[in-house]
């Protein structure tokens, strides 16, 4: 057993805590001026609202899909969970422990348990590496001596299903995408995590190696014990490898829920609208207008109240005035939407219908 | 033929075998590379002339004769001429290019180690550490190179020593700027932030994963500038703020053999010929090195 191992973070919490819960998350870009005095004020500091206010938790041994459009901070939230950039605000408590806080895991410890698959297979390893030296540099980077580091890598290679004589000396040119993106993984496990993040992992890939790459994540997911965080714009991807969605609209959460319940009953309008755009298989549903007009507002001064109001169906004027809360939707606790029409308390029944000219009626 | 072969269709059984190295495959592309090898081995010839002068050169550069000045090329026991002062010229080329190389290659090789430090510093950390260094460095820009050679040799008083500083300081932005953008451009790609997710400090994911991605343009901006270096070097001898006569070296040869053009124009322009060789060498090298880099053409 090496040191890597002996010191990676025990099932502390049992089955029942979270692995991982985020709470208040929120990140804003500021916008930077233009123009030749770039830091002469010309007026309040505008900021991009990329993440703002998103709390969800994470079972152990789940699969969390989060969706969403483009620009809808999907992988700004991957990023700040992987603490690759600072949060503004919010906390992330790991398996009961607070990450990077006082009292709480170190960020070494904490990156040790979580690890994270970019969308790009051919950016994220380093073209004047081999595999097989790319594999072994986090290891080595946690004190491992490099033979032990080689090993190691060898033996993922070919848990991955890359033959590690054949591919442990090429550099990732040499390689397919599917084949990149299988390296990609091996690197990630490299240290044994319990949290992968999978930004968009598949999503470059084309169908058929797609299939392929999903299944050997659910092998190891099996294998490994591994929790997933699975980010993807793909709904049917979504659909068949995740056990709870989660969907993210212009940097906040508007539902969360069991595969089941969300891609059965959403009951958030934009759920609905998103799941609508999907294709049908069946030429006789074949959509005949596009279920969400416009493009999301600009995030730099997301509309007040509803985010979603200016491209909604149902919306009515207590939409602008008050921003929904998040609300249970079922006995378990499991179902949520951020959406007034399941309010009673909002007021949105006896409210005046709101003129909408972006939505399709 | 058989060697690619072998590399396409390793059986399982042998242990892992390193595809072609990197920099094993950029000297093959290299050894195809006509042009490129013929100014490595001109190059190469006029280095090892340097090296072994006293070996080689026929006469002693020093020793001149009032009555044997400014022989034509081709005259008898003096292949090349003699100068003003009647030293013979073959020994005096072979002998300037101690003092010419050195000048056009140790000021640049000081500016890389300097440059590349600074600008991967720079470019690495980002932010406000990057802006103040650049926006110090750009003060230098304020100044064309030769003028700015030349103020500060100036200011330090001639000298070879001042000469190879104040040629440094002049090529230290330059290199440094080029050592930024490139890692610049390095650090926001996807590996460096697996790297980071590793949790590797920032100086192992510098040395390992950065460097080793920087380094290949930075090499071969600066190969380049050796050209303009010995130049600059050859102006600052020209100006008498370098090498101090009797010295051999190509450019104060140049300014020495100037009042000469009228008499003996071929002699007088023999030391500008091997300055202009010798760049025109490191700059085709230098583009050769450039393109066998560029794996993926």
């Amino acid at each position: 057993m090496s040191a890597l191992e002996q010191s990676a973070v025990a099932d502390r919490g049992g089955p029942a805590q979270p692995l991982l819960s985020v709470k208040g998350l929120q990140k804003h870009f500021p916008v930077r001026e233009s123009g030749a005095l770039p830091w002469v004020k010309k007026g309040p500091a505008r900021k991009v609202h990329a993440v703002d206010g998103v709390d969800f938790a994470v079972a152990k041994g789940e699969t969390l899909g989060i969706v969403g459009e483009s620009g809808c901070g999907k992988s700004t939230t991957a990023r700040l969970i992987a603490r690759l950039i600072d949060a503004d605000q919010g906390s992330l408590v790991f398996d009961g422990e607070g990450v990077a806080e006082f009292g709480g895991m170190a960020l070494k410890d904490y990156r040790r348990n979580l690890q994270m698959v970019f969308q790009d297979s051919f950016a994220s390893l380093n073209p004047r590496l081999t595999m097989e030296e790319a594999i072994a540099f986090g290891p080595r980077a946690h004190g491992l001596p490099a033979r032990e580091a080689s090993a190691r890598a060898r033996a993922l290679l070919a848990r991955v299903g890359l033959a590690p004589e054949q591919f442990g000396g090429r550099y990732a040119h040499e390689l397919s995408g599917g084949q990149r993106q299988r390296v990609n993984i091996a690197r990630a496990l490299a240290f044994e995590p319990r949290l992968l993040i999978l930004d968009e992992a598949v999503a470059a890939l084309d169908k058929s190696v797609q299939a392929q790459v999903l299944n050997l994540l659910r092998e190891l997911k099996e294998e490994r014990g591994l929790t997933y965080l699975f980010i993807s714009h793909d709904l049917h991807v979504v659909r068949y490898f995740s056990d709870r969605v989660m969907v993210m609209y212009l940097g906040q959460v508007v539902e969360i829920g069991a595969v089941e319940a969300i891609y059965g009953a959403a009951r958030h309008p934009y759920t609905s609208a998103l799941l609508s755009a999907v294709p049908s298989m069946d030429p006789a549903n074949r959509t005949q207008r596009s279920p969400l007009a416009g493009d999301p507002p600009n995030p730099i001064d997301p509309p007040a109240g509803c985010r979603f109001r200016d491209r909604c169906v149902h919306a009515r004027a207590v939409c602008a005035e008050q921003a929904p809360r998040m609300l249970p939707l079922d006995a378990g606790g499991r179902h949520f939407a951020r959406c007034h029409m399941n309010d009673l308390a909002s007021g949105y029944a006896s409210s005046a219908p709101a003129a909408n000219p972006e939505a399709v009626q | 033929m058989s060697l690619a072969l072998d590399a396409g269709s390793t059986p399982a059984t042998l242990p892992a075998q390193r595809s072609r190295g990197y920099w094993s495959r950029v000297l093959r592309r290299l050894s195809r590379d006509p042009v490129t090898l013929a100014c490595a081995a001109i190059l190469l010839l006029i280095l090892l002339a340097a090296v072994f002068a006293p070996l080689i050169a026929p006469a002693d550069p020093f020793k001149g004769s009032m009555i044997k000045r400014l022989q034509p090329i081709g005259a008898e026991g003096f292949l090349l001429g003699t100068d003003e002062l009647g030293r013979d010229m073959l020994t005096r080329l072979i002998y300037g290019g101690r003092q010419s190389l050195l000048m056009g290659v140790l000021p640049v090789v000081l500016a890389f180690g300097i440059g590349t430090t600074i600008g991967v510093i720079a470019g690495y950390v980002g932010g406000r550490v990057n802006m103040v260094i650049m926006r110090t460095l750009d003060v230098f820009y304020a100044f064309p190179s030769v003028l700015l050679a030349v103020a500060i040799s100036g200011a330090l008083g001639a000298g070879l020593n001042n000469c190879l500083l104040a040629l440094t300081l002049v090529f230290v932005p330059q290199v440094t700027r080029v050592a930024e953008s490139v890692t610049t451009q390095v650090r926001q790609l996807d590996y460096i932030e697996a790297a980071r997710m590793s949790g590797a400090g920032p100086w192992m994911i510098v040395r390992e994963q950065v460097l080793g991605n920087v380094l290949g343009p930075i090499f071969v901006y600066s190969t380049g500038l050796i050209s303009v270096c010995m130049i600059l070097a050859s102006g600052l001898s020209f100006l008498g703020l370098g090498v101090k006569p009797p010295e051999p070296e190509w450019g104060l040869m140049l300014n020495t053999l100037r009042p000469a053009i009228f008499q003996n124009p071929l002699v007088a322009a023999l030391p500008g010929a091997m300055i202009f060789i010798t760049s025109i060498c490191f700059n085709l090298l230098a583009d050769g090195i450039r393109s066998a880099m560029d794996i993926r053409s």
